[in-house]
């Protein structure tokens, strides 16, 4: 863990703060404190929202609960939905879905997958990769790429696009759709779905592969810059099949270290609360999970992508597999530790979803006509699947009537908490420690935190530009030094206001 | 033309029979009038205030109003459908409508009812009340919170059911339905699904337990046309996406 967590005397630092973060979804701010002589001493990733469906939900009936929760995120919402289906299916005693409600829920699944790794990648990232850092802050936004790489921008929004026309063709609607009961789903495909849903796949599945070459070029140009950046050594946990293979929907938890050896393997992750502990600290409402058997200090770990792809033995698609391995040769099959690999191993996935959408648009299965099944109710109920940002964990317990009584989430960002903690700490340390902090510099702490897609609210999302005030504070007096705004229209101009 | 007695609904001519209400007789001639208390099975109760029209330039509750030879009825007037808008925006705020989350959402007639007199917004402060989920039945869940007090699960169960199981309890805005029991538990009553009581609640409050999002979007009961089409969601079978138990 980085010293730069607390510093030892903050009375005498400098304070400088991101607030909000932007082109990330949901609201956060970093802070850093630094001495006279610009050596930063202190830098801190801060959640500054409050989510609180865990109590919104109590006293709710059980079936409500996978429509109700979805409402925590725009981006996402598929992942909510399903962990709380998977958690209502145990409720209700149900421990193996009929094959067509399965695949159902898979396929909305990859649908929501391929469109929000298309959303972060294209809208929110592709600015990092394919501007600089001195470009004007006017340009490094999805306008700006719209403007200078018009069949990028054009990809991102159809890929998003298709992912989403899978989502409303399964779960009825593009955003909060109600697909999923109690024990199945409500509808299957028709043939004429399947067909309108094939018409565009191979073109999806063509322009996965042109983003990853767009990724490998971004490498190539600067591997010591993309190896380097906000790089940590970490452990990695995610769900993964029974096989070894990469799987979103559903299997055992894995845990690697950082040297890729195995911690635990295929958990039954009903079991995650013996696992993982959750840690609590006054600065952020976001809490630290951490490996229960490893402590806080070395047992925390990262979900999302990059775990996902280092963990798995193999994707079980070809062209996939093929792209993985490519990855994975970067470190000779060991887990690769780079932040900025997530977006490699983010677009990878969505080449992954794009192939597992056409494997489940060939089964037959998906028109079948059983799609729900029940068993005896229990009153605990624990659901987690692979969400786009990671590892999602829902657990649910009712009282005798059915009604919700204690609810548990575990977000995919919360498991990354620690990560981009550490991330933007070995940033400060790097890139801004003893240098004048300028825009483009405070702009890599955002590059790092961005990498790991985080949804800090999980409920709450801004489009555009967003205001940014970097105050230098004097360290006796508490006067302002100095203060840099980005309006909303991304100009920058140098402003005092009152601190 | 036959001497049958008739008035006119925004021009049109409805003819009636002696003893119908303007509502019933509209109703009979294919025009919709909008309300959520009223049935044609019960008696009408002119309590929810949404079927206001003018009958020769008064307001009248168009469900309690007796049909006349020669009235002037206007319904569908911007007056009248901002009074209407007024009185679904207040239904809405004073309970806990969160239709986003409801399974009776696009299958809803308090739902459709504000889609049709065009409520985009509750406009008012919400009173956000704390009421309970009752689940104490083996069948079925009683959620207070959306109840509108149109009280036709009152009149069903006293009138057809024979069971007086729901009762309202207080006065003015104290006013709310109560299960009437010692207990006032749903669990402790003789109520069943097939009661004609389970059939009527024009909103999601008294539900069947353990389902719910049966029907996917898009084929829900008000999903492809609006009320005025379609009809009471307690008046058309379960097999149409009603709650009619045939």
């Amino acid at each position: 863990m980085s010293e730069l967590e607390t510093a030892a005397h903050p009375e005498q630092l400098c304070r400088v703060a991101i607030d909000p973060l932007s082109r990330v979804e949901g609201h956060g701010k970093v802070t850093l404190l630094a001495d006279r002589n610009h050596h930063i001493r202190q830098a801190r990733l801060h959640i500054v929202e409050f989510r609180g469906f865990e109590k919104f939900i109590q006293g709710r009936p059980y079936w409500e609960v996978p429509v109700a929760v979805q409402r925590l995120c725009g981006i996402c919402p598929v992942s909510h939905n399903l962990a709380a289906a998977k958690a209502v299916d145990q409720l209700i005693g149900v421990e193996q879905l009929p094959p067509a409600a399965e695949k159902i829920r898979r396929l909305m699944h990859y649908g929501q997958t391929l469109q929000s790794h298309a959303v972060h990648f294209f809208h929110l990232a592709s600015p990092d990769f394919l501007f600089d850092f001195d470009n004007p802050v006017a340009q490094r936004n999805i306008g700006g790429v719209m403007a200078d790489y018009p069949d990028i921008a054009r990809q991102g929004v159809r890929l998003r696009k298709y992912g989403q026309e899978v989502i409303r063709i399964t779960a009825g609607k593009r955003v909060h759709g109600t697909g999923t009961v109690p024990g199945g789903v409500n509808k299957a495909l028709t043939l004429r779905e399947r067909n309108y849903l094939l018409t565009d796949l191979e073109l999806m599945t063509q322009w996965g592969r042109n983003i990853l070459k767009l990724m490998k070029k971004a490498y190539e140009a600067s591997p010591g810059y993309f190896t380097r950046f906000a790089a940590i050594q970490s452990n990695y946990l995610s769900l993964v099949r029974a096989d070894g293979a990469l799987d979103l929907y559903h299997g055992g938890l894995r845990v690697k270290n950082d040297q890729g050896d195995l911690l635990f393997d295929h958990l039954d992750y009903r079991r995650y609360s013996q696992v993982i502990r959750e840690q609590v600290k006054s600065w952020s409402y976001m809490k630290f999970p951490f490996i229960n058997s490893l402590g806080p200090e070395k047992g925390w770990y990262r979900v999302g992508p990059l775990a996902r792809i280092n963990n798995c033995d193999f994707i079980p698609t070809p062209v996939a597999e093929e792209e993985r391995r490519e990855f994975m040769a970067l470190n000779n099959g060991q887990p690769i530790h780079a932040t900025l690999a997530y977006h490699w191993a983010r677009m990878i996935e969505l080449l992954y979803a794009t192939e597992a959408i056409r494997e489940l648009l060939l089964d037959p299965d998906i028109f079948g006509d059983e799609l729900v099944t029940r068993g005896e109710m229990t009153r605990e109920g624990i659901g987690v699947i692979e969400a786009p940002r990671g590892t999602l964990f829902h657990h649910y317990r009712i009282d005798e009537d059915g009604l919700i009584e204690k609810a548990n989430l575990i977000v995919s960002t919360t498991n990354n908490n620690q990560a981009m903690n550490e991330s933007i700490r070995q940033v400060a340390e790097n890139y801004l420690d003893g240098k004048e902090l300028t825009e483009p510099l405070l702009n890599q702490i955002e590059v790092a935190v961005r990498a790991y897609d985080p949804c800090l609210s999980c409920a709450t999302h801004a489009l555009g530009q967003m205001p940014l005030i970097v105050e230098l504070v004097e360290e006796e007096s508490g006067a302002m030094m100095d203060c840099l705004v980005r309006d909303a229209d991304g100009k920058v101009r140098e402003s005092f206001v009152e601190f | 033309m036959s001497g049958e007695p008739s008035f006119t609904l925004d021009g049109q001519q409805i003819p009636f029979q002696e003893g119908q209400t303007v509502m019933q007789a509209a109703l009979e001639a294919g025009v919709y009038i909008p309300h959520l208390c009223f049935n044609p099975e019960f008696t009408p109760h002119g309590s929810c205030r949404v079927c206001l029209v003018k009958v020769n330039n008064r307001m009248q509750a168009a469900c309690t109003t007796p049909a006349a030879g020669g009235q002037t009825v206007q319904s569908e007037t911007e007056e009248l459908r901002e009074i209407r808008r007024g009185i679904l925006q207040m239904l809405f705020v004073e309970g806990n409508h969160v239709c986003p989350a409801c399974e009776k959402s696009g299958a809803c007639q308090l739902q459709a009812v504000a889609y049709y007199v065009g409520m985009l917004a509750p406009h008012f402060k919400h009173f956000y009340p704390r009421r309970p989920v009752d689940a104490s039945h083996p069948d079925a869940v009683i959620d207070f919170n959306r109840c509108i007090m149109c009280e036709l699960c009152v009149r069903a169960s006293r009138d057809v059911d024979g069971k007086n199981i729901f009762a309202v309890e207080g006065r003015g805005i104290q006013a709310h339905l109560v299960v009437n029991t010692p207990s006032g538990q749903l669990g402790a009553t003789g109520f069943s699904l097939h009661d004609k009581a389970a059939q009527v609640c024009p909103t999601g409050s008294i539900l069947t337990k353990h389902r719910g999002y049966d029907i996917p979007i898009g084929q829900r009961l008000y999903d492809r046309k609006p009320i005025n089409v379609v009809g009471d969601v307690a008046q058309l079978p379960d097999s149409q996406g009603g709650r009619r138990h045939d």
